[in-house]
């Protein structure tokens, strides 16, 4: 898998949990939960659409991880090798 | 800045008109001797003398006749008459020549003639001098009919009036000319209806006597919380419909007040031309509120009773409205 | 039309899901309607047939408003206005009330009242494609005019109104400061061990299945809330109703400002796993304005969480007719003193407002205690 493909597939699994959010605006490097206003209800269920659609298992001491764009995109990266 | 009235404005008009041109000369009954019926024209005779300040016989037809005659002839007549009832008398001058030998003529004969009359109830002359028959002058392609409420336009009509090539006619309400006010300098048009207060809930469209009783119950309906937008047609013919009817649009609601009687009226002709051009951006059916149809009456509580009154006005305003208000 | 809180007034009906001479039973969702708190799916309460509609979609209605018939005799008005439902002459709408007339007369006068819709709200609304049927007006004799019209269309859709909500949320917050007696207590507890028992519990789930801390707040507080019905149950008449079964209201922040308290039912019942489950779908219900109309009306104890946003303990107002509300702080490392030594611990602070009119703080602190010594043994929740 691309890295590109591992970017659209997080911005859509992103857009699925909070569609009121515009992805355009992202800032690869800004903490999530910050700048959307995400809890941790939100990341759980972005772990759960990134399971579902990449078959990506993220063990709970990664989900950490996922809180930039950045680090979330290199992390799968690493992880989908 | 000077304080004056509605009729002192009317006879400084006279006056401005007859120094600055000397075809203009006045005429009708008891304009010289006595001074004009509403002493519009005291003292102009001992001023500018008998051959243009000139009393006439009791004949509406003939004086108004000899005006359209002296009108084509080059001069620049003002024909008073003494109540708009009178002027029945001349209605076969008025509009079978004043108002058509342009064109009968093919354009080669104009006619400049100005008609002042006295209009409306409110003084206890009961029903042979009290009616508002304006309408029906308006109705009448081929002269201007005018409506001074104000002091400057009832200064400033006469002489845009005058200027014009075509026969104008003037009505002055008889509640007006003892309203006192300030005159400005500025020029007034016969072309345009004029915004006497801006609002924007609701189009209120009057001219002449009922100006004024209009204004006080924008103030009222104020401070029920309604912004009155206030028109003063000024010109009863031809209409300034652009004004009209883009208030309208804009408030999407309207009530027009015409001391005329309701029935073929001024008021049914703008609320005819507000559905034909903006019904689809009205809120409400458009509301009048006219003089009761009956000759007006001489008892002081009777009369009023018939004519357009604040209450009244306020009333039919409010009704245009349902919970919102 | 059903009241869904003690601040709701009127509600507008977006969709009927069951048509007349369908056969329901209790529980069904019989139709969708758009309140200040989003769409709510309407449950009914009893088995029978659905006889006739009353509404038609998109009409507003105040609050004790019928809006069908179950098990009644067919109302010839009714039937026939549910058999013309896509009508768009104006002239035979059919009036939001059954008319109880004999059929062969039918009063069109009367009928007509209804639709009176001004031109230009009629102009307006073809423009949008919004369809005014059934709508109530402001204008003279209750006409739909201009300033009715929805000034963007999802009349129909479904979803979140932020500035409605905010409205709804002004109301019961300001009815409840002025008629709660408020007290507030704060005990700060030591969380090292549960959380520790959940990262050992999710390192060995899917994330499907993952539990988070909330969930075992909220099972903490309902089985506490059960043991002390003083924090449990709606004041109302002037006097406390105690209730049996715990429904907490789960208070959800809407992203662009906005907080609705669904109730999740029997969370004391209910295993941590059945419980997270029904949270995360509660959640991600009321984030898309999703809620059924039990939902809103059900919850006898909310329980709120600022942890996310890091602020240490959160002071509740107390969501009428509920009496209590339990909050939770962040989650925060703190040297504790455990057995004579300092020890970095992750502590957090339960915070209770009351209602002075039912508990005092005596059972107030009793019941944080309770919470505490659940917490503290997060395996047997």
């Amino acid at each position: 898998m691309t890295v590109d493909e591992i970017k659209a597939a997080f911005l859509e699994a992103l857009n699925r949990v909070a569609p009121e959010i515009d992805v355009n605006d992202l800032d690869p490097i800004e903490d999530l939960r910050d700048a959307f206003d995400l809890d941790s209800m939100d990341i759980l269920n972005l772990t759960i659409e990134l399971h579902d659609t990449l078959g990506a298992d993220i063990p709970e001491a990664d989900v950490r991880k996922l809180t930039t764009m950045a680090s979330a995109i290199d992390y799968l990266e690493k992880l989908l090798g | 800045m000077t304080e004056l009235s509605y009729r002192d404005a009317v006879r400084q008009a006279l006056i401005d008109a007859l120094n600055a041109d000397e075809r203009v000369f006045l005429m009708g009954e008891d304009v010289g001797s006595y001074g004009g019926c509403y002493a519009v024209s005291k003292g102009l005779l001992e001023e500018f003398g008998p051959e243009r300040i000139r009393d006439t016989p009791l004949s509406e037809s003939g004086f108004t006749g000899a005006g359209i005659g002296a009108a084509l002839g080059g001069l620049r007549p003002i024909v008073e008459i003494m109540t708009v009832n009178f002027s029945l008398l001349a209605l076969d001058q008025i509009m079978n020549n004043a108002a058509t030998i342009r064109h009968m003529s093919g354009g080669q004969f104009n006619v400049p003639l100005v008609i002042r009359m006295a209009t409306g109830a409110g003084r206890q002359l009961a029903a042979q001098h009290s009616h508002s028959l304006e309408g029906w002058y308006a109705h009448i392609p081929g002269i201007k009919v005018l409506a001074p409420a104000t002091i400057d336009d009832a200064y400033g009509m006469l002489g845009a009036a005058l200027a014009d090539p075509d026969p104008v006619l003037i009505f002055e309400n008889v509640m007006l000319y003892n309203r006192a006010g300030t005159r400005s300098d500025t020029t007034v048009d016969i072309t345009s209806a004029a915004v006497r207060r801006a609002g924007k809930d609701i189009t209120l469209i009057t001219y002449g006597g009922s100006l004024w009783k209009t204004l006080e119950a924008a103030e009222v309906l104020a401070s029920e919380g309604i912004d009155a937008e206030v028109i003063d047609l000024r010109v009863l013919r031809p209409l300034d419909d652009a004004t009209i009817l883009g208030s309208v649009a804009n408030t999407r609601r309207a009530v027009i007040i015409d001391e005329g009687w309701r029935s073929g009226s001024l008021a049914a002709e703008i609320s005819a031309r507000i559905m034909e051009s903006v019904f689809w951006e009205l809120d409400a059916p458009v509301g009048r509120v006219c003089t009761a149809e009956v000759p007006i009456p001489y008892p002081k509580h009777l009369e009023d009773a018939a004519l357009p009154q604040v209450p009244g006005i306020v009333a039919a305003a409010k009704a245009t409205f349902g919970t919102t208000k | 039309m059903p009241s869904l809180g003690a601040d709701m007034e009127a509600g507008t009906l977006v969709e009927w899901l069951k048509a007349p001479g369908d056969t329901i039973t209790r529980g069904d969702i019989i139709a969708v309607i758009e309140t200040q708190k989003g769409a709510i799916e309407i449950e009914v309460f009893e088995d029978g047939e659905l006889t006739a509609l009353l509404v038609e979609p998109g009409m507003k209605v105040p609050v004790g408003t019928p809006i069908a018939v179950i098990n009644g005799e067919p109302e010839p008005a009714a039937e026939a206005s549910s058999a013309a439902p896509s009508s768009t002459e104006p002239s035979v709408e059919p009036s939001p009330v059954p008319v109880s007339r004999a059929p062969s007369k039918p009063d069109v006068r009367l009928a007509r009242t209804q639709a009176r819709i001004s031109p230009a709200a009629r102009r307006i609304a073809a423009e949008q494609g919004i369809d005014l049927t059934g709508m109530t007006g402001t204008g003279p004799e209750g006409a739909v005019i201009s300033a009715d019209v929805p000034s963007h269309a999802p009349t129909h859709s479904r979803g979140l109104d932020l500035v409605e909500m905010r409205k709804a949320i002004a109301a019961a917050m300001a009815r409840s400061k002025r008629e709660i007696p408020h007290y507030y207590l704060s005990h700060t507890i030591d969380l090292t061990h549960a959380q520790i028992w959940l990262e050992q519990t999710n390192a060995e789930r899917r994330p499907a299945e993952r539990l988070l801390m909330g969930a075992l707040f909220l099972k903490a507080s309902a089985l506490a809330v059960a043991e002390r019905p003083g924090f449990n149950g709606f004041y109302t008449e002037d006097r406390f109703q105690p209730s049996d079964a715990v429904h907490t209201g789960v208070a959800v922040s809407i992203r662009g400002g906005g907080l609705v308290s669904p109730a999740l039912r029997d969370a004391n019942i209910l295993s941590l796993t059945d419980l997270m489950a029904k949270m995360r779908d509660l959640v991600n219900r009321a984030r898309k304005g999703q809620l059924r109309s039990s939902e809103l009306t059900d919850a006898t104890v909310t329980i709120s969480s600022l942890g996310e946003r890091g602020v240490e303990q959160l002071y509740g107002v107390i969501y009428p007719p509920q009496v209590a509300l339990i909050g939770f702080g962040a989650v925060i490392q703190k040297p504790m003193v455990i057995e004579g030594t300092v020890l970095p611990r992750s502590t957090v602070a339960i915070t209770l407002a009351a209602d002075h009119r039912v508990s005092d703080g005596q059972a107030g602190a009793r019941l944080l205690n309770d919470i505490n010594k659940l917490l503290q043994r997060p395996e047997t929740l």
